[in-house]
Formats: C-alpha cells, sequence, structure tokens
C-alpha cells in the first residue's frame, strides 16, 4: 500500500502521473479447429494512475481480451502469447498464481457486462460484497458492511441501508450492475476494467449507471479500462480512447482530441455511425392502411400486458415502435403475427380484420406479413444451407422448384449483397452475424410480403454492421414498396429509418405521430426521458445532461 | 466422411473394426459356419478338438457354429427391436415437445405409467401372457425400450422448439410434419444416434436376459443368452465355453460404446482436455 501513497503524493496537478499499468507488444492467440491463431497482434497500452482509458470496437477486436490480460488472465480458450505486462512494478506473466490471486479483487477489479450472470443467486448482495475484502484480510467484516453502504449511496442506489441485504434477482438490472461496481470498489483497487457494463441496460437505466460509475471512479481516484462498443458512450467515460480492430491498434490519442479529428477512416466510420437519415415521408390521411392495429389488449394468463394499444401502418412506411423493456413491444408484434390472440380489438389487414390466431389464418394472409428476429443466430435453423432457407418460402407460398427456385435464390442473394456463388450452399454457422442478419433479410423478401415486422433486428449487431443492414432495408423499402413495423428500443435507429413513432410505456401507447413532430418539442414526459438519455458524441453531454435534470 | 474418420481415435477405430466384423460374420453366418445350426454333430459337452474347435454343448451341437448363428440371431432381433424403438419413441417423442399440451400430457402420464414396472419384470409378464414368438418379442422390448427414447426425444426437442426458427417456420404456415421433419429433427440427431447406440447395447442384454430366464429366443434358435443358460453346467468344472457367448456380448457392447462415444464426443463440440 505504500506504493499507492507515495504515487498520490507525487501527483502533482495535471502533471504527468506514475505509469500503473504497462503492456507492450500485447499477443494473445485463441485455440481454434487449426490450432492456436493469433487474435491479438502486438499491441502496446500505457495506463496512469487515476486515468480511465476506452477500449472500443467492434465485436472479434480483441478489447475484452486485452482488457482481462492487464489482470494476467486469458480466457479459457485463450493464452498470452507475447509481450510484456507490467502492472505497478509487477511482471504480471511472470507472476505465480498465488500472487496474481492476490492482486486480483484487492488491487485489479472486474465488472462484467452481465451482472445478472455475474452475481451468485443465492447470496445477499452484502455477503457477496464482503466477500473480497474479507478474503484478502484488508477490511473487518463489520467494517467492510459500513463500507457498501457507504458505497450503495454514492452510486445512487435507492435504499443503501437495506439494498445489500436482498438477492440478485429482487433487484433490478441496472441496479445489479451498480452493485457490482460497489463490488469491485470494495478493497479500493487500483485499476477497474469495465467489460461493457451498460451494452446490456435500457437508455434510460444506462444513464444512471454511467454517472454513478464516473462518479465513483473519479472521488476515490481509480484508473479504469472502460471496454465497449460504442464510441458515444466511451467519449463520456474515458481520458484517452484507444480504437481497436481485429486485434491491431487502430488510432489512440485524448478523448476530445479524437473526437475532434480522428485521423483514421476506420476512426470516422465510427464516429460517423449514427448519421444516416432518410426523410421522413408524409403519412397518408385517406389510404387504407396496410395494418391497422385497432384497440387491442392481451394478457399473458391473468397479467395483462398490453392495454387499448392502437396504431395504423400505411404503405411504404417504416413505422418504428419504441420503449424500454418490458413495454410491450414485442408483445404486440405477437399479437399481429397471431402468436399471441388479443383479449379484446382486432387486426386489421387492408381493412380486412385478420383471424386473431396465426392457425386459423391463409397462407396468403401469412404470407403478407414477415418477420425478423432480433438474434439471426436462433432465428435461423444451423442444419439447413442458405438455399434451403431462402429457397423455402419461395417454393411454399410461391410454389417456384427447379430452376426457378434457384434462380429467385440467387436473385434474392443478389439483392442482400452476397455473392450468390459464395454464399448459396453455406450453412448458417459459417456466417458472421450481419451477414446471418442479412439472410433472414432475404429469408422474409423470399416471400414477396408487402409487410416486415423488424423486432430489434441491429441490437445484437455492431453499429458499423447495424448502419449497413438500415441502409439495406431502406433500399429494399424504396424498391419494393415495403412496410415496416421497426420494434427498438435505440432511438438511433428510430431517427435513421422511421417515417412514424410510436412511443410505449407500461403496454400502452403514450405518444404517436409522424417522426420529425416526435423529435421536435413538446414531448410527453417519457418520451423526453427516451430522447435526452441516448448518448451523444460531445465528451461533454453527459455532464450537461446531468446539470440540467438537476435543475429540473 | 472420409475426412471424418481418418480422425477417429482408436478407440473408436477398435469399435468400429468389431462391429464390421460382427456383420460379416452375421450376414455370412452359414458359409463361415463348419455345421448347420441345429445340427447335432457329436457328443454332449465335448472338449475342445480340431473337429470341434469350442467343443459341443448340451445337445451335442457344435459350439462354434452355434455362436455364429447366435450372432445373426441375437443381433438381427436386437437390430430391428431398436430401430421400432427408435421410431416409435422419437417420433412421439418429437410430436409431444412440438404440439404440447394435452398430447404432450397424454403421452408423457402414460410413458410415466409404462416407466414406472421395472422393465425385465413388465417384459417377462406380457410374454407369459401373449407367448414367446420372435414378433412378440420384438414387439414387447421395442415398446418398452421406446419410453425412454421418448423421454429423451421429447427433453431434447424442447429446447429447439423455443426456437426463432421453428417460430419463422409455424408463423410461415409450415404443416406439423415439416416443422418435425425439418426443423426440429436435423437439430436432435446427434444426442439421438447417440441414443441409439447405448439403447442397442440394452436392448442387446434384454434380449439375452430374457433369453436366459427362457422367454426370449427360443430353442432350437441360436441365441447367445440362451446358450450360456444351456450349457452353465459346465461352469462348475472350470470351462470357460458356456462364458464365450457372454464374451461376445460383452465384446459388441464395448465396441458400440466406444463408436458412440467418439460421435458424441465430435457433435457436442468438446474439447480435448
Amino acid at each position: 500500500m505504500s506504493d499507492t501513497s507515495t504515487a498520490n503524493a507525487t501527483a502533482g496537478n495535471g502533471g504527468e502521473r506514475p505509469v500503473l499499468l504497462q503492456m507492450t507488444g500485447l499477443r494473445i492467440e485463441g485455440r481454434t479447429e487449426q490450432g492456436w491463431s493469433e487474435i491479438v497482434h502486438g499491441v502496446d497500452v500505457t495506463l496512469r494512475r487515476g486515468e480511465v482509458l476506452g477500449l472500443i470496437g467492434e465485436s472479434g477486436a480483441g478489447k475484452s481480451t486485452i482488457g482481462l490480460a492487464a489482470m494476467g488472465y486469458a480466457r479459457d480458450g485463450c493464452r498470452i502469447s507475447g509481450g510484456a505486462i507490467t502492472f505497478d512494478g509487477i511482471d504480471m506473466r511472470e507472476a505465480s498464481d498465488a500472487r496474481k490471486r492476490a492482486l486480483r479483487g484487492s488491487r485489479i477489479a472486474y465488472v462484467a457486462q452481465s451482472a445478472a450472470a455475474g452475481f451468485n443467486p443465492a447470496h445477499k448482495l452484502i455477503d457477496q460484497y464482503c466477500e473480497a475484502p474479507v478474503q484478502h484480510g484488508v477490511r473487518q467484516r463489520r467494517e467492510a458492511e459500513g463500507e457498501a453502504i457507504d458505497l450503495f449511496r454514492r452510486l445512487r442506489l435507492p435504499d443503501p441501508e437495506g439494498i445489500g441485504f436482498r438477492y440478485p434477482h429482487q433487484v433490478s438490472g441496472g441496479q445489479l450492475q451498480r452493485a457490482m461496481t460497489a463490488m469491485a470498489m470494495a478493497c479500493r483497487p487500483d485499476l477497474i476494467i469495465f467489460d461493457e457494463p451498460t451494452t446490456a441496460l435500457d437508455v434510460t437505466t444506462q444513464i444512471e449507471v454511467l454517472a454513478a460509475i464516473r462518479d465513483v471512479v473519479e472521488q476515490f481516484d481509480t484508473a479504469a479500462i472502460y471496454v465497449t462498443h460504442d464510441l458515444a458512450v466511451v467519449a463520456q467515460m474515458a481520458d484517452r480512447i484507444m480504437v481497436l480492430r481485429h486485434g491491431d491498434l487502430v488510432e489512440e490519442n485524448e478523448t476530445r482530441a479524437m473526437l475532434a479529428g480522428p485521423d483514421e477512416d476506420y476512426t470516422r466510420a465510427l464516429l460517423s455511425v449514427r448519421s444516416y437519415r432518410k426523410d421522413a415521408a408524409e403519412i397518408p390521411v385517406h389510404d387504407v392502411p396496410i395494418l391497422t392495429v385497432d384497440n387491442v389488449t392481451a394478457a399473458y394468463g391473468p397479467v395483462p400486458v398490453l392495454r387499448n394499444v392502437s396504431f395504423a401502418i400505411h404503405r411504404k412506411r417504416t413505422v418504428a415502435v419504441v420503449g424500454e423493456s418490458g413495454s410491450g413491444k414485442s408483445t404486440t408484434a405477437r399479437v399481429i403475427t397471431g402468436l399471441l390472440p388479443p383479449r379484446k380489438g382486432r387486426v386489421l389487414f387492408e381493412g380486412e380484420p385478420l383471424p386473431a390466431d396465426f392457425r386459423q389464418r391463409s397462407r396468403d394472409q401469412l404470407r403478407h406479413a414477415q418477420m425478423i428476429y432480433q438474434m439471426p443466430d436462433t432465428a435461423l435453423n444451423p442444419r439447413q444451407r442458405i438455399r434451403d432457407v431462402i429457397g423455402r418460402p419461395a417454393h411454399f407460398y410461391l410454389g417456384l422448384s427447379g430452376k426457378a427456385l434457384d434462380e429467385r435464390v440467387r436473385d434474392l442473394l443478389r439483392l442482400i449483397e452476397l455473392e450468390p456463388d459464395d454464399y448459396i450452399d453455406r450453412l448458417p454457422t459459417e456466417l458472421s452475424g450481419g451477414q446471418k442478419q442479412r439472410i433472414c433479410i432475404a429469408r422474409a423478401l423470399a416471400a414477396e410480403p408487402a409487410l416486415i415486422i423488424c423486432d430489434e433486428v441491429t441490437s445484437a449487431l455492431d453499429q458499423l454492421v447495424a448502419e449497413e443492414i438500415l441502409k439495406l432495408l431502406q433500399k429494399l423499402q424504396d424498391d419494393f414498396d415495403l412496410s415496416y413495423m421497426f420494434i427498438t428500443h435505440d432511438i438511433g435507429t428510430v431517427r435513421a429509418i422511421s417515417d412514424e413513432v410510436v412511443v410505449m410505456l407500461q403496454g400502452e401507447v403514450v405518444e404517436h405521430g409522424p417522426r420529425d413532430e416526435m423529435f421536435r418539442p413538446p414531448h410527453h414526459e417519457y418520451t423526453e426521458l427516451l430522447l435526452s438519455s441516448v448518448p451523444e458524441m460531445d465528451p461533454d453531454w453527459l455532464t450537461n445532461l446531468l446539470r440540467e435534470r438537476g435543475e429540473e | 466422411m472420409f475426412r471424418l474418420l481418418k480422425t477417429a481415435p482408436p478407440t473408436a477405430w477398435f469399435g468400429m473394426i468389431v462391429i464390421l466384423a460382427y456383420i460379416v460374420i452375421a450376414i455370412f453366418a452359414p458359409a463361415i459356419a463348419p455345421y448347420g445350426e441345429t445340427d447335432i454333430v457329436g457328443p454332449e459337452y465335448d472338449l475342445w478338438s480340431e473337429a470341434h474347435p469350442l467343443g459341443t454343448d448340451n445337445l451335442g451341437r457344435d459350439m462354434m457354429t452355434r455362436l455364429i448363428y447366435g450372432a445373426r440371431n441375437t443381433v438381427g432381433i436386437a437390430f430391428v427391436t431398436t430401430i421400432i424403438a427408435f421410431f416409435l419413441g422419437g417420433a412421439l417423442g418429437l410430436l409431444a415437445a412440438t404440439v404440447g399440451g394435452w398430447a404432450d400430457q397424454l403421452l408423457s402420464r402414460l410413458v410415466d405409467v409404462l416407466m414406472a414396472i421395472p422393465q425385465l419384470i413388465f417384459a417377462l409378464l406380457i410374454l407369459t401372457i401373449v407367448g414367446t414368438s420372435i414378433p412378440a418379442v420384438i414387439l414387447v422390448i421395442a415398446v418398452l425400450d421406446s419410453t425412454r427414447v421418448f423421454r429423451l426425444g421429447r427433453a431434447v426437442a424442447m429446447n429447439i422448439v423455443v426456437m426463432d426458427f421453428v417460430e419463422a417456420a409455424k408463423l410461415r404456415g409450415e404443416g406439423l410434419w415439416w416443422i418435425i421433419r425439418a426443423e426440429i429433427l436435423p437439430n436432435a440427431m446427434a444426442p439421438l444416434v447417440a441414443e441409439f447406440g447405448l439403447r442397442f447395447c440394452f436392448v442387446f442384454l434384454t434380449i439375452s436376459a430374457l433369453s436366459f430366464l427362457g422367454l426370449g429366443i427360443q430353442p432350437p434358435t441360436a441365441d447367445w443368452g440362451s446358450m450360456v443358460r444351456d450349457n452353465a453346467t459346465l461352469i462348475t468344472f472350470g470351462d470357460v465355453t458356456p462364458l464365450l457367448p457372454a464374451a461376445a456380448i460383452a465384446l459388441l457392447t464395448v465396441a458400440v460404446n466406444f463408436v458412440v462415444d467418439w460421435f458424441l464426443h465430435k457433435t457436442s463440440g468438446l474439447k480435448d482436455v
């Protein structure tokens, strides 16, 4: 601990602070069928005391792997194969397991992406909090409990005295993520690694967690590595940003300097990721809408999940349905597709009421409404070749077979910008996430539908890939006069692609109107909260927002 | 396929060679065997000699001939039984998981009832009532064993039905048959094939056990189970001959399990440790 005190003493105002973590020429290999292949190709990381470093990149860029390597740890199936890792003078590659174990949790802590999976469901939060400090012998149990309550208060958790005595399933996801941050702070570590701590959270919850993390890191002068794929988030948190791609460093700079003038094209692409906008089209007033949801009330068993939901989708228009998880967006889609017959109300297609249960609908009625799912991994049968995946609806609805079917499948693959000869005989497992989602789009298109329901289609994808998917969907809409119902919790997506917006909260439609009107005040108070919670690239955004909200 | 075989571990190779040998012996039994299946060719319990490499049995039939024909009868019947058990149990299991609701309840409770009674005792009971013809033996064991296949098939399919691609197929308007055959079955194949190997061994043992108890394959048909029983007296004289059919059963069981282990390992994606 003497190191810490001298470090703090030498840390002048604005002066260069001592280096806490130094990784040079870091190489990490992962195990594949053919043996070991390198996934991180010699990256240098330098972190000074009290500094927050953002690691950013798409999935597979190696950002989490590098974050974990700072603890001298490699995931199962990975190994650190080259380079040096020095944490506060300790060589982490040479250090014994016992030595590393003593450091982990006490001087280096880790906050995982999914707090729900990170906590042991059988123990109370405070017991799990106290485990590390008591185990490492830095605090007595009583002392640790007192500090836990103090930290819970600093992290703005409700009922800080009582919340520790609850079990993980009794608190919400955002609260759990904050409790995990508290746990990481328990031994007052020198370094915390945050591995996408807010990715699984709604925007409104994300704000609270981000603000809490930032405050507490500042208060205790802790150094942090913040791993994320969202540049807007990292802009709020980090002093310095490293952009990674395919295990290589693309660019490294101070946060403000990088946002003001990136040097590399890739960084520029990441920065402009939310810039895509289409021009919202007018909503026709007198046409018969393609789809009308008329006063629908639905329930799972005795629990009502939708109350009097009404809206309409017109030809060649995109309606975005927005709301946080549990607001009933996906349930609305289930009612429309007929998976969940409503208690009251009905669904009309081109003015004709649809049977409530999909089993009673005709083949043509089913053909007209197609669906694209959030998780392309589970939406494609892993044992079917692309030819069969796309070919089946074309054969099933339109009776194509033989040569005509083959031609149609190739056409569809060209439409989604995949080379037919390369892809037609592949299995879904041989595709990337974005390619799988394209295949799902082709499958929906193969039915030649009038309406496509897109259920969070971009939320499992990296931002750059997601944007390409959105552009593709837009192009297809223009070419084939498609209507989209776009379920999302991401306002960026809404801004990019929608003509009309429906905002849902707890099973009810709270606001409904053309997109440009929705983004102009005055808003419903919940819409306002949703809108203002979307992170922006401006590094002062979070600070300003919190000040504004504090004043209100 | 060939590439797959090349990566097979030695145990799997051993298993495959043994199974292949059994199949060859079973198919070409009349050509390989030195005598006829039921011919009495010497004195009872003759010792191993040049004319009778493994001696003769309690009626003076050639032991080696009986062993070779036994492969044909025992293995053949076990194979047919296992296939019936699989078609019955697998189809109903996938159906129960896909349809759900009361059909699932009905089938599952019926299977629970069948499984509640010890298998061998239940088989004995029914065979005593309906008689011990070979079709009866096959059907009774197949039905009893299909309950286990049903359980497995249902459990595996339960995890697949909830996937989005099955929902997509349902919403497309696909019929039940397509959903089971094209969407669910290919994904449930790996555990079912593995189970097939294991189940084959169990069926084999059940038939042998029934034959040993006198209710399985009836004399004079050569069968490994009843061969052990018929010649059991010799064991008291320290002769290993009666144990040879038992050894044949054990060897096949081990061989099948080696192959199944390898297959399970391949499909489950377990890492070599």
